[in-house]
Protein backbone atom coordinates (compact mmCIF):
# COMPACT_ATOMS: atom_id res chain seq x y z
CA UNK A 1 0.00 0.00 0.00
CA UNK A 2 1.13 3.51 -0.77
CA UNK A 3 2.37 5.16 2.39
CA UNK A 4 0.41 8.30 1.60
CA UNK A 5 -2.82 6.40 1.25
CA UNK A 6 -3.88 7.36 4.76
CA UNK A 7 -3.26 11.03 4.15
CA UNK A 8 -4.94 11.37 0.78
CA UNK A 9 -8.65 11.83 0.47
CA UNK A 10 -10.54 9.84 -2.15
CA UNK A 11 -10.70 12.86 -4.44
CA UNK A 12 -6.96 13.52 -4.15
CA UNK A 13 -6.21 9.89 -4.95
CA UNK A 14 -8.44 10.17 -8.01
CA UNK A 15 -6.56 13.28 -9.08
CA UNK A 16 -3.20 11.51 -8.91
CA UNK A 17 -4.50 8.37 -10.56
CA UNK A 18 -5.78 10.37 -13.52
CA UNK A 19 -2.56 12.32 -13.84
CA UNK A 20 -0.48 9.17 -13.87
CA UNK A 21 -2.82 7.65 -16.46
CA UNK A 22 -2.37 10.60 -18.82
CA UNK A 23 1.40 10.65 -18.30
CA UNK A 24 1.56 7.03 -19.46
CA UNK A 25 -0.02 7.99 -22.77
CA UNK A 26 2.53 10.67 -23.47
CA UNK A 27 0.57 13.68 -22.29
CA UNK A 28 2.67 16.26 -20.52
CA UNK A 29 1.41 18.41 -17.72
CA UNK A 30 0.49 21.94 -18.61
CA UNK A 31 0.94 24.20 -15.62
CA UNK A 32 -0.40 27.70 -15.80
CA UNK A 33 -0.97 30.77 -13.78
CA UNK A 34 -4.23 31.25 -11.96
CA UNK A 35 -4.89 34.48 -13.84
CA UNK A 36 -5.51 35.26 -17.44
CA UNK A 37 -6.29 38.48 -19.30
CA UNK A 38 -10.01 39.12 -19.15
CA UNK A 39 -10.16 39.83 -22.90
CA UNK A 40 -9.77 36.15 -23.67
CA UNK A 41 -13.05 35.33 -21.92
CA UNK A 42 -14.89 38.41 -23.13
CA UNK A 43 -14.26 37.27 -26.71
CA UNK A 44 -15.40 33.71 -26.11
CA UNK A 45 -18.19 34.19 -23.61
CA UNK A 46 -20.45 31.51 -25.00
CA UNK A 47 -17.78 28.86 -24.68
CA UNK A 48 -17.79 29.30 -20.92
CA UNK A 49 -20.22 27.34 -18.80
CA UNK A 50 -21.28 30.58 -17.13
CA UNK A 51 -20.58 34.11 -18.29
CA UNK A 52 -19.58 35.42 -14.89
CA UNK A 53 -15.88 35.74 -14.27
CA UNK A 54 -14.03 37.07 -11.23
CA UNK A 55 -12.02 40.05 -12.44
CA UNK A 56 -9.51 42.39 -10.85
CA UNK A 57 -6.95 44.99 -11.91
CA UNK A 58 -3.27 44.13 -12.05
CA UNK A 59 -0.79 46.67 -10.65
CA UNK A 60 -0.46 48.20 -14.12
CA UNK A 61 -4.20 48.55 -14.50
CA UNK A 62 -4.67 45.62 -16.85
CA UNK A 63 -7.92 43.75 -16.29
CA UNK A 64 -7.27 40.16 -15.25
CA UNK A 65 -9.56 37.27 -14.46
CA UNK A 66 -9.37 34.23 -12.25
CA UNK A 67 -9.51 31.38 -14.74
CA UNK A 68 -13.05 30.10 -15.32
CA UNK A 69 -11.75 27.66 -17.92
CA UNK A 70 -8.50 25.99 -18.87
CA UNK A 71 -9.02 25.03 -22.52
CA UNK A 72 -9.04 28.61 -23.80
CA UNK A 73 -5.68 29.33 -22.14
CA UNK A 74 -4.14 26.18 -23.58
CA UNK A 75 -5.28 27.07 -27.09
CA UNK A 76 -4.14 30.66 -26.75
CA UNK A 77 -0.68 29.77 -25.52
CA UNK A 78 -0.19 26.59 -27.52
CA UNK A 79 1.64 26.24 -30.82
CA UNK A 80 -0.45 26.11 -33.96
CA UNK A 81 1.04 22.81 -35.02
CA UNK A 82 -0.32 21.59 -38.34
CA UNK A 83 1.89 18.54 -38.68
CA UNK A 84 2.36 17.11 -35.24
CA UNK A 85 0.02 16.71 -32.30
CA UNK A 86 0.51 18.50 -29.02
CA UNK A 87 -0.74 16.42 -26.10
CA UNK A 88 -1.19 18.08 -22.74
CA UNK A 89 -3.09 17.47 -19.53
CA UNK A 90 -3.85 19.82 -16.69
CA UNK A 91 -4.97 19.71 -13.09
CA UNK A 92 -6.19 23.14 -12.13
CA UNK A 93 -8.74 25.01 -10.11
CA UNK A 94 -11.27 27.02 -12.06
CA UNK A 95 -13.66 29.65 -10.75
CA UNK A 96 -17.23 29.58 -11.90
CA UNK A 97 -20.70 30.48 -10.82
CA UNK A 98 -22.42 27.31 -9.80
CA UNK A 99 -25.86 26.78 -11.21
CA UNK A 100 -28.63 27.39 -8.72
CA UNK A 101 -26.65 29.13 -6.01
CA UNK A 102 -25.53 32.16 -8.05
CA UNK A 103 -22.28 32.36 -6.15
CA UNK A 104 -18.70 31.69 -7.25
CA UNK A 105 -17.17 28.33 -6.55
CA UNK A 106 -13.68 26.96 -6.83
CA UNK A 107 -13.76 23.70 -8.79
CA UNK A 108 -10.99 21.19 -9.31
CA UNK A 109 -10.65 20.04 -12.89
CA UNK A 110 -8.43 17.45 -14.49
CA UNK A 111 -8.44 17.21 -18.23
CA UNK A 112 -6.52 16.73 -21.40
CA UNK A 113 -6.28 18.28 -24.84
CA UNK A 114 -4.92 17.01 -28.16
CA UNK A 115 -4.15 19.87 -30.51
CA UNK A 116 -2.74 19.62 -34.02
CA UNK A 117 -3.30 17.28 -36.92
CA UNK A 118 -6.14 15.29 -35.33
CA UNK A 119 -7.36 12.19 -37.11
CA UNK A 120 -9.39 9.18 -36.12
CA UNK A 121 -6.50 7.67 -34.21
CA UNK A 122 -6.48 10.61 -31.77
CA UNK A 123 -10.25 10.56 -31.46
CA UNK A 124 -10.16 6.90 -30.47
CA UNK A 125 -7.28 7.48 -28.06
CA UNK A 126 -9.06 10.36 -26.33
CA UNK A 127 -12.29 8.35 -26.10
CA UNK A 128 -10.47 5.35 -24.68
CA UNK A 129 -8.76 7.62 -22.14
CA UNK A 130 -12.16 9.01 -21.21
CA UNK A 131 -13.37 5.47 -20.57
CA UNK A 132 -10.24 4.64 -18.59
CA UNK A 133 -10.61 7.84 -16.56
CA UNK A 134 -14.17 6.92 -15.61
CA UNK A 135 -13.10 3.38 -14.79
CA UNK A 136 -10.40 4.78 -12.50
CA UNK A 137 -12.95 6.84 -10.61
CA UNK A 138 -15.67 4.27 -10.10
CA UNK A 139 -16.71 0.82 -11.19
CA UNK A 140 -20.12 1.84 -12.43
CA UNK A 141 -19.96 4.36 -15.24
CA UNK A 142 -21.36 5.22 -18.65
CA UNK A 143 -19.77 7.16 -21.49
CA UNK A 144 -22.31 8.65 -23.90
CA UNK A 145 -21.03 9.49 -27.37
CA UNK A 146 -22.80 11.71 -29.87
CA UNK A 147 -21.91 13.05 -33.29
CA UNK A 148 -22.76 16.73 -33.83
CA UNK A 149 -22.02 16.64 -37.54
CA UNK A 150 -24.51 13.83 -37.95
CA UNK A 151 -27.18 15.80 -36.07
CA UNK A 152 -26.41 18.94 -38.04
CA UNK A 153 -26.43 17.16 -41.40
CA UNK A 154 -29.86 15.74 -40.68
CA UNK A 155 -31.23 19.07 -39.43
CA UNK A 156 -29.83 20.82 -42.51
CA UNK A 157 -31.53 18.39 -44.90
CA UNK A 158 -34.82 18.31 -43.01
CA UNK A 159 -35.92 21.67 -44.34
CA UNK A 160 -36.54 23.14 -40.90
CA UNK A 161 -36.26 26.90 -40.37
CA UNK A 162 -33.31 28.21 -38.33
CA UNK A 163 -35.63 28.67 -35.39
CA UNK A 164 -37.02 25.16 -35.84
CA UNK A 165 -33.54 23.66 -35.99
CA UNK A 166 -32.56 25.38 -32.77
CA UNK A 167 -35.72 24.11 -31.10
CA UNK A 168 -35.20 20.52 -32.25
CA UNK A 169 -31.58 20.68 -31.14
CA UNK A 170 -32.71 21.73 -27.70
CA UNK A 171 -35.47 19.11 -27.48
CA UNK A 172 -32.92 16.50 -28.47
CA UNK A 173 -30.98 17.31 -25.31
CA UNK A 174 -34.20 16.80 -23.30
CA UNK A 175 -35.11 13.52 -25.05
CA UNK A 176 -38.41 15.25 -25.69
CA UNK A 177 -39.71 13.18 -28.60
CA UNK A 178 -43.19 14.66 -28.52
CA UNK A 179 -41.93 18.21 -28.82
CA UNK A 180 -39.69 17.27 -31.78
CA UNK A 181 -42.71 15.73 -33.47
CA UNK A 182 -44.72 18.90 -32.88
CA UNK A 183 -42.03 21.14 -34.37
CA UNK A 184 -41.86 18.87 -37.44
CA UNK A 185 -45.64 18.99 -37.82
CA UNK A 186 -45.82 22.75 -37.46
CA UNK A 187 -43.12 23.24 -40.08
CA UNK A 188 -44.47 20.59 -42.45
CA UNK A 189 -41.31 18.51 -42.42
CA UNK A 190 -41.51 15.52 -44.78
CA UNK A 191 -42.58 12.37 -42.99
CA UNK A 192 -39.34 10.64 -43.90
CA UNK A 193 -37.26 13.30 -42.14
CA UNK A 194 -39.64 13.59 -39.18
CA UNK A 195 -39.13 9.85 -38.70
CA UNK A 196 -35.36 10.21 -38.91
CA UNK A 197 -35.40 12.96 -36.31
CA UNK A 198 -37.60 10.79 -34.13
CA UNK A 199 -34.95 8.07 -34.41
CA UNK A 200 -32.29 10.46 -33.11
CA UNK A 201 -34.38 11.35 -30.04
CA UNK A 202 -35.65 7.91 -29.17
CA UNK A 203 -32.77 5.58 -29.99
CA UNK A 204 -29.91 5.44 -27.50
CA UNK A 205 -27.85 2.92 -25.61
CA UNK A 206 -25.72 0.05 -26.88
CA UNK A 207 -23.84 1.10 -30.04
CA UNK A 208 -24.85 -2.02 -31.99
CA UNK A 209 -28.54 -1.25 -31.48
CA UNK A 210 -28.19 2.47 -32.23
CA UNK A 211 -25.97 1.97 -35.26
CA UNK A 212 -28.36 -0.45 -36.88
CA UNK A 213 -31.17 2.08 -36.40
CA UNK A 214 -28.98 4.85 -37.83
CA UNK A 215 -28.14 2.80 -40.91
CA UNK A 216 -31.72 3.26 -42.06
CA UNK A 217 -31.15 7.00 -42.36
CA UNK A 218 -30.12 7.30 -45.98
CA UNK A 219 -29.15 10.94 -46.13
CA UNK A 220 -25.89 12.20 -47.55
CA UNK A 221 -23.76 13.68 -44.82
CA UNK A 222 -25.39 11.43 -42.24
CA UNK A 223 -24.22 8.15 -43.78
CA UNK A 224 -20.58 9.26 -43.62
CA UNK A 225 -20.93 10.11 -39.93
CA UNK A 226 -22.58 6.76 -39.19
CA UNK A 227 -19.64 5.04 -40.94
CA UNK A 228 -17.21 7.03 -38.80
CA UNK A 229 -19.11 6.13 -35.62
CA UNK A 230 -18.93 2.50 -36.66
CA UNK A 231 -15.16 2.63 -37.16
CA UNK A 232 -14.69 4.39 -33.82
CA UNK A 233 -16.88 1.94 -31.90
CA UNK A 234 -15.13 -1.04 -33.46
CA UNK A 235 -11.74 0.46 -32.55
CA UNK A 236 -12.90 0.95 -28.96
CA UNK A 237 -14.15 -2.60 -28.89
CA UNK A 238 -10.83 -3.96 -30.13
CA UNK A 239 -9.15 -2.00 -27.33
CA UNK A 240 -11.64 -3.61 -24.98
CA UNK A 241 -12.96 -0.30 -23.66
CA UNK A 242 -16.42 -0.39 -25.19
CA UNK A 243 -18.40 -2.15 -22.44
CA UNK A 244 -20.01 0.92 -20.92
CA UNK A 245 -20.01 3.09 -24.02
CA UNK A 246 -23.38 4.24 -25.36
CA UNK A 247 -24.43 6.31 -28.31
CA UNK A 248 -26.84 9.01 -27.18
CA UNK A 249 -27.76 12.10 -29.17
CA UNK A 250 -29.01 13.92 -26.08
CA UNK A 251 -25.36 14.85 -25.57
CA UNK A 252 -25.25 18.18 -27.34
CA UNK A 253 -22.69 20.94 -27.07
CA UNK A 254 -22.61 24.45 -28.42
CA UNK A 255 -22.25 24.05 -32.19
CA UNK A 256 -20.44 27.36 -32.45
CA UNK A 257 -17.45 25.72 -30.83
CA UNK A 258 -17.82 21.97 -31.08
CA UNK A 259 -18.06 19.73 -34.12
CA UNK A 260 -17.91 16.02 -34.78
CA UNK A 261 -17.63 13.66 -31.85
CA UNK A 262 -18.79 14.95 -28.45
CA UNK A 263 -19.21 12.92 -25.29
CA UNK A 264 -20.21 12.96 -21.65
CA UNK A 265 -19.33 10.60 -18.82
CA UNK A 266 -21.49 9.65 -15.85
CA UNK A 267 -20.81 7.80 -12.61
CA UNK A 268 -23.53 5.99 -10.73
CA UNK A 269 -24.50 8.07 -7.69
CA UNK A 270 -23.57 11.46 -9.14
CA UNK A 271 -26.56 13.39 -10.52
CA UNK A 272 -24.70 15.30 -13.24
CA UNK A 273 -22.16 14.43 -15.89
CA UNK A 274 -18.67 14.29 -14.45
CA UNK A 275 -16.71 14.17 -17.69
CA UNK A 276 -17.37 16.25 -20.74
CA UNK A 277 -15.52 16.74 -23.99
CA UNK A 278 -15.37 16.59 -27.74
CA UNK A 279 -13.82 17.92 -30.91
CA UNK A 280 -13.65 21.72 -30.95
CA UNK A 281 -12.21 22.64 -34.34
CA UNK A 282 -14.64 25.54 -34.58
CA UNK A 283 -13.30 27.12 -31.42
CA UNK A 284 -9.78 26.78 -32.84
CA UNK A 285 -10.91 28.57 -35.96
CA UNK A 286 -12.48 31.34 -33.93
CA UNK A 287 -9.18 31.79 -32.14
CA UNK A 288 -7.42 32.06 -35.50
CA UNK A 289 -5.69 28.69 -35.24
CA UNK A 290 -5.49 26.36 -38.17
CA UNK A 291 -5.05 23.09 -36.33
CA UNK A 292 -7.79 20.81 -35.01
CA UNK A 293 -8.41 19.76 -31.45
CA UNK A 294 -10.14 17.28 -29.16
CA UNK A 295 -10.15 17.03 -25.39
CA UNK A 296 -12.13 16.50 -22.24
CA UNK A 297 -12.35 17.64 -18.64
CA UNK A 298 -13.21 15.70 -15.50
CA UNK A 299 -14.91 17.62 -12.69
CA UNK A 300 -13.65 16.27 -9.43
CA UNK A 301 -15.70 18.25 -6.93
CA UNK A 302 -18.76 16.03 -7.32
CA UNK A 303 -16.74 12.94 -6.50
CA UNK A 304 -16.91 13.67 -2.79
CA UNK A 305 -20.49 12.44 -2.78
CA UNK A 306 -19.60 8.90 -3.81
CA UNK A 307 -16.32 8.52 -1.95
CA UNK A 308 -17.44 7.75 1.56
CA UNK A 309 -15.18 8.80 4.36
CA UNK A 310 -13.46 5.59 5.33
CA UNK A 311 -13.08 6.53 8.99
CA UNK A 312 -15.68 7.84 11.36
CA UNK A 313 -13.08 9.28 13.72
CA UNK A 314 -10.29 11.84 13.32
CA UNK A 315 -7.62 10.20 15.44
CA UNK A 316 -6.90 6.62 16.48
CA UNK A 317 -5.80 7.21 20.03
CA UNK A 318 -6.54 9.95 22.56
CA UNK A 319 -4.26 10.04 25.61
CA UNK A 320 -5.42 11.91 28.67
CA UNK A 321 -2.67 12.43 31.22
CA UNK A 322 -2.87 13.37 34.88
CA UNK A 323 -1.27 16.42 36.44
CA UNK A 324 2.37 15.93 37.37
CA UNK A 325 3.19 12.91 35.20
CA UNK A 326 6.77 12.52 34.03
CA UNK A 327 6.92 14.45 30.73
CA UNK A 328 9.77 12.30 29.41
CA UNK A 329 7.86 9.08 30.03
CA UNK A 330 4.76 10.54 28.42
CA UNK A 331 6.68 11.64 25.33
CA UNK A 332 8.31 8.25 24.99
CA UNK A 333 4.96 6.53 25.32
CA UNK A 334 3.45 8.74 22.60
CA UNK A 335 6.38 8.11 20.26
CA UNK A 336 5.91 4.36 20.68
CA UNK A 337 2.24 4.61 19.76
CA UNK A 338 2.97 6.70 16.66
CA UNK A 339 5.69 4.28 15.58
CA UNK A 340 3.18 1.44 15.81
CA UNK A 341 1.17 3.26 13.15
CA UNK A 342 -1.46 5.05 15.20
CA UNK A 343 -2.36 8.72 15.08
CA UNK A 344 -2.34 10.23 18.56
CA UNK A 345 -3.67 13.30 20.31
CA UNK A 346 -2.63 14.09 23.85
CA UNK A 347 -3.88 16.48 26.49
CA UNK A 348 -4.93 16.86 30.09
CA UNK A 349 -8.49 17.11 28.98
CA UNK A 350 -9.58 15.59 25.71
CA UNK A 351 -12.43 17.68 24.39
CA UNK A 352 -15.58 15.75 23.57
CA UNK A 353 -15.51 17.43 20.17
CA UNK A 354 -12.55 15.25 19.19
CA UNK A 355 -13.60 11.99 17.57
CA UNK A 356 -11.23 9.20 18.57
CA UNK A 357 -11.26 5.44 18.23
CA UNK A 358 -9.86 4.80 21.70
CA UNK A 359 -9.19 6.84 24.81
CA UNK A 360 -6.61 5.91 27.43
CA UNK A 361 -5.57 7.63 30.65
CA UNK A 362 -1.83 7.96 31.18
CA UNK A 363 -0.75 8.15 34.79
CA UNK A 364 2.97 7.58 34.39
CA UNK A 365 2.89 3.80 34.71
CA UNK A 366 3.88 1.74 31.69
CA UNK A 367 0.97 -0.07 30.14
CA UNK B 1 -29.00 -6.23 -5.56
CA UNK B 2 -31.94 -4.82 -7.42
CA UNK B 3 -31.73 -1.11 -7.99
CA UNK B 4 -34.53 0.87 -6.39
CA UNK B 5 -36.19 3.41 -8.63
CA UNK B 6 -36.86 6.68 -6.79
CA UNK B 7 -39.98 8.49 -7.93
CA UNK B 8 -40.96 12.00 -6.83
CA UNK B 9 -44.69 12.53 -7.03
CA UNK B 10 -46.43 15.87 -6.70
CA UNK B 11 -48.61 16.02 -3.58
CA UNK B 12 -52.28 16.31 -4.34
CA UNK B 13 -54.91 15.02 -6.75
CA UNK B 14 -52.63 14.94 -9.77
CA UNK B 15 -50.03 12.94 -7.85
CA UNK B 16 -52.62 10.36 -6.85
CA UNK B 17 -53.73 9.93 -10.46
CA UNK B 18 -50.12 9.61 -11.55
CA UNK B 19 -49.48 6.97 -8.90
CA UNK B 20 -52.41 4.95 -10.26
CA UNK B 21 -50.71 5.00 -13.67
CA UNK B 22 -47.42 3.84 -12.19
CA UNK B 23 -49.21 1.06 -10.36
CA UNK B 24 -50.72 -0.09 -13.61
CA UNK B 25 -47.26 0.05 -15.17
CA UNK B 26 -46.11 -2.67 -12.78
CA UNK B 27 -44.66 -0.56 -9.98
CA UNK B 28 -47.21 -0.90 -7.19
CA UNK B 29 -46.65 0.18 -3.61
CA UNK B 30 -49.82 -0.65 -1.64
CA UNK B 31 -48.65 1.09 1.53
CA UNK B 32 -49.05 4.43 -0.22
CA UNK B 33 -52.82 4.12 0.00
CA UNK B 34 -52.82 3.90 3.78
CA UNK B 35 -54.11 7.13 5.11
CA UNK B 36 -51.26 8.52 7.13
CA UNK B 37 -48.76 11.34 7.19
CA UNK B 38 -45.82 9.40 5.90
CA UNK B 39 -44.10 10.89 2.86
CA UNK B 40 -41.91 8.00 1.71
CA UNK B 41 -43.21 4.60 0.61
CA UNK B 42 -41.12 1.72 -0.56
CA UNK B 43 -41.84 -1.59 -2.22
CA UNK B 44 -38.59 -3.45 -2.34
CA UNK B 45 -40.07 -6.31 -4.33
CA UNK B 46 -41.22 -4.06 -7.15
CA UNK B 47 -37.97 -2.09 -6.83
CA UNK B 48 -39.60 1.27 -6.34
CA UNK B 49 -39.73 4.05 -3.77
CA UNK B 50 -42.26 6.86 -3.99
CA UNK B 51 -42.21 10.14 -2.14
CA UNK B 52 -44.65 13.01 -2.00
CA UNK B 53 -43.13 16.44 -2.45
CA UNK B 54 -44.47 19.91 -3.11
CA UNK B 55 -45.31 20.01 -6.86
CA UNK B 56 -42.94 22.89 -7.51
CA UNK B 57 -40.10 20.95 -5.84
CA UNK B 58 -40.34 17.80 -7.98
CA UNK B 59 -37.95 19.21 -10.59
CA UNK B 60 -35.36 20.01 -7.89
CA UNK B 61 -35.45 16.45 -6.51
CA UNK B 62 -35.01 15.07 -10.01
CA UNK B 63 -32.33 17.52 -11.17
CA UNK B 64 -30.27 16.84 -8.06
CA UNK B 65 -30.70 13.10 -8.43
CA UNK B 66 -32.54 12.43 -5.15
CA UNK B 67 -35.32 11.19 -7.41
CA UNK B 68 -34.58 9.30 -10.62
CA UNK B 69 -37.84 10.32 -12.21
CA UNK B 70 -40.79 12.50 -11.29
CA UNK B 71 -43.86 14.21 -12.59
CA UNK B 72 -43.81 17.99 -12.90
CA UNK B 73 -45.94 20.60 -14.62
CA UNK B 74 -44.62 22.20 -17.80
CA UNK B 75 -44.99 25.57 -16.01
CA UNK B 76 -42.37 24.56 -13.45
CA UNK B 77 -40.04 23.23 -16.17
CA UNK B 78 -40.27 26.48 -18.14
CA UNK B 79 -39.88 28.65 -15.07
CA UNK B 80 -36.88 26.94 -13.46
CA UNK B 81 -35.33 25.28 -16.56
CA UNK B 82 -33.95 22.29 -14.69
CA UNK B 83 -31.37 20.25 -16.60
CA UNK B 84 -33.46 17.08 -16.91
CA UNK B 85 -34.88 14.80 -19.57
CA UNK B 86 -38.48 15.52 -20.46
CA UNK B 87 -39.59 12.07 -21.50
CA UNK B 88 -43.33 12.19 -21.86
CA UNK B 89 -46.30 14.51 -21.91
CA UNK B 90 -48.79 12.74 -19.64
CA UNK B 91 -51.60 14.99 -20.87
CA UNK B 92 -52.90 15.26 -17.34
CA UNK B 93 -53.46 18.32 -15.17
CA UNK B 94 -54.06 20.34 -18.31
CA UNK B 95 -54.33 24.11 -17.94
CA UNK B 96 -52.88 27.26 -19.51
CA UNK B 97 -50.53 30.05 -18.67
CA UNK B 98 -52.48 33.24 -19.22
CA UNK B 99 -52.44 36.99 -18.91
CA UNK B 100 -55.42 38.37 -16.97
CA UNK B 101 -56.51 41.84 -15.99
CA UNK B 102 -59.46 43.71 -14.53
CA UNK B 103 -62.32 43.65 -17.02
CA UNK B 104 -62.12 47.40 -17.57
CA UNK B 105 -58.35 47.54 -18.03
CA UNK B 106 -57.17 49.13 -21.25
CA UNK B 107 -53.56 48.50 -22.18
CA UNK B 108 -51.71 51.72 -22.99
CA UNK B 109 -48.66 50.56 -24.91
CA UNK B 110 -46.86 53.83 -24.24
CA UNK B 111 -46.55 52.93 -20.58
CA UNK B 112 -44.45 50.31 -18.82
CA UNK B 113 -46.72 47.40 -18.00
CA UNK B 114 -46.78 46.26 -14.37
CA UNK B 115 -46.99 42.48 -14.22
CA UNK B 116 -47.55 40.47 -11.05
CA UNK B 117 -46.73 36.77 -11.21
CA UNK B 118 -45.31 33.70 -9.54
CA UNK B 119 -43.69 32.80 -12.87
CA UNK B 120 -41.15 35.57 -13.33
CA UNK B 121 -39.12 33.91 -16.08
CA UNK B 122 -42.12 32.82 -18.13
CA UNK B 123 -43.63 36.31 -17.92
CA UNK B 124 -40.33 37.99 -18.83
CA UNK B 125 -39.94 35.66 -21.79
CA UNK B 126 -43.45 36.26 -23.03
CA UNK B 127 -43.14 40.05 -22.96
CA UNK B 128 -39.56 40.09 -24.25
CA UNK B 129 -40.79 38.33 -27.40
CA UNK B 130 -43.18 41.24 -27.93
CA UNK B 131 -40.50 43.78 -27.14
CA UNK B 132 -42.64 45.10 -24.32
CA UNK B 133 -41.12 46.99 -21.42
CA UNK B 134 -42.46 45.57 -18.18
CA UNK B 135 -42.07 45.94 -14.45
CA UNK B 136 -42.15 42.48 -12.87
CA UNK B 137 -43.59 42.03 -9.40
CA UNK B 138 -42.86 38.61 -7.97
CA UNK B 139 -45.59 37.27 -5.69
CA UNK B 140 -45.92 33.88 -4.04
CA UNK B 141 -49.70 33.55 -3.89
CA UNK B 142 -53.07 35.29 -4.15
CA UNK B 143 -51.88 36.78 -7.41
CA UNK B 144 -55.48 37.64 -8.35
CA UNK B 145 -55.75 40.54 -5.94
CA UNK B 146 -52.74 42.40 -7.37
CA UNK B 147 -54.68 44.21 -10.15
CA UNK B 148 -57.64 44.85 -7.87
CA UNK B 149 -55.48 46.67 -5.37
CA UNK B 150 -53.59 48.53 -8.07
CA UNK B 151 -50.34 46.67 -7.35
CA UNK B 152 -50.12 45.63 -11.00
CA UNK B 153 -51.87 46.17 -14.34
CA UNK B 154 -52.04 42.50 -15.25
CA UNK B 155 -51.15 39.11 -13.83
CA UNK B 156 -49.51 36.11 -15.48
CA UNK B 157 -50.79 32.95 -13.89
CA UNK B 158 -52.12 29.45 -14.44
CA UNK B 159 -55.75 29.27 -15.49
CA UNK B 160 -57.68 26.03 -15.34
CA UNK B 161 -61.39 26.81 -15.44
CA UNK B 162 -61.17 30.54 -14.89
CA UNK B 163 -63.49 30.39 -11.88
CA UNK B 164 -61.07 32.08 -9.49
CA UNK B 165 -60.51 34.88 -11.96
CA UNK B 166 -64.21 35.42 -12.45
CA UNK B 167 -64.87 35.55 -8.73
CA UNK B 168 -62.26 38.28 -8.45
CA UNK B 169 -63.67 40.22 -11.35
CA UNK B 170 -60.74 39.48 -13.66
CA UNK B 171 -60.81 38.40 -17.30
CA UNK B 172 -58.36 36.41 -19.40
CA UNK B 173 -56.58 38.66 -21.89
CA UNK B 174 -54.67 35.86 -23.58
CA UNK B 175 -53.91 32.22 -22.97
CA UNK B 176 -50.42 31.87 -24.37
CA UNK B 177 -49.04 28.55 -23.21
CA UNK B 178 -50.69 25.16 -22.78
CA UNK B 179 -49.52 23.39 -19.62
CA UNK B 180 -49.66 19.72 -18.70
CA UNK B 181 -47.86 17.22 -16.49
CA UNK B 182 -44.59 15.79 -17.83
CA UNK B 183 -42.56 12.74 -16.91
CA UNK B 184 -39.03 13.94 -16.20
CA UNK B 185 -35.82 12.07 -15.43
CA UNK B 186 -32.41 12.87 -14.01
CA UNK B 187 -29.94 12.80 -16.89
CA UNK B 188 -27.27 10.81 -15.08
CA UNK B 189 -29.49 8.37 -13.21
CA UNK B 190 -31.33 7.64 -16.45
CA UNK B 191 -28.19 5.92 -17.75
CA UNK B 192 -28.06 3.51 -14.87
CA UNK B 193 -31.76 2.74 -14.56
CA UNK B 194 -32.86 3.08 -18.16
CA UNK B 195 -34.51 -0.33 -18.25
CA UNK B 196 -36.99 0.42 -15.47
CA UNK B 197 -37.59 3.95 -16.72
CA UNK B 198 -38.24 2.74 -20.27
CA UNK B 199 -40.70 0.19 -18.95
CA UNK B 200 -42.61 2.92 -17.13
CA UNK B 201 -42.50 5.21 -20.15
CA UNK B 202 -43.89 2.54 -22.42
CA UNK B 203 -46.68 1.62 -20.08
CA UNK B 204 -47.62 5.25 -19.36
CA UNK B 205 -47.72 5.86 -23.08
CA UNK B 206 -50.03 2.91 -23.60
CA UNK B 207 -52.47 3.91 -20.90
CA UNK B 208 -52.43 7.44 -22.32
CA UNK B 209 -53.36 6.13 -25.76
CA UNK B 210 -56.08 3.96 -24.26
CA UNK B 211 -57.56 7.10 -22.74
CA UNK B 212 -57.45 8.84 -26.11
CA UNK B 213 -59.44 6.11 -27.85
Amino acid sequence: MDKFDLVLSGVERAEYALRSLYLKYGFSQYKMSKFEEYDLYAQNKDFLVSENVITFNDTDGKLLALKPDVTLSIIKNGKDDLLGVQKVFYNENVYRVSKGTHSFKELMQVGLECIGDIDEYEIVEVLSLAVKSLKTLSGEFVLDISHLELVNALLEKSGLSENGKAKVFNYLSEKNAQAVKMVCESENVQKEFADYLNTLVTVYGKPSKVLSALEKIKVSGVTECVEQLKRIISALSSLNVDQNVNIDFSVVSDTNYYNGIVFKGFLSGIPTSILSGGQYDKLMKKMKKKSKAIGFAVYLDELETIYETDKNYDVDLAIEYANGVDALKLNKFIEEQIKSGLSVITGKNISDKIRYAKLIKFDGEDK
Amino acid sequence: MKKILNVALPKGRLGEKVYAMFEEAGFPCPSIKENNRKLIFENEEAGVRYFWVKPSDVAIYVERGAADIGVAGKDILLEYRPDVYELLDLEMGKCSMAVASKSDFIDDRKRTLKVATKFTNIAKDYYAKQGRDIDIIHLNGSIEIAPILGLSDVIVDIVETGATLKENNLVVVEKFLPISARLIANKANFKFKSEAIEKIMLSLNESKEKKDD
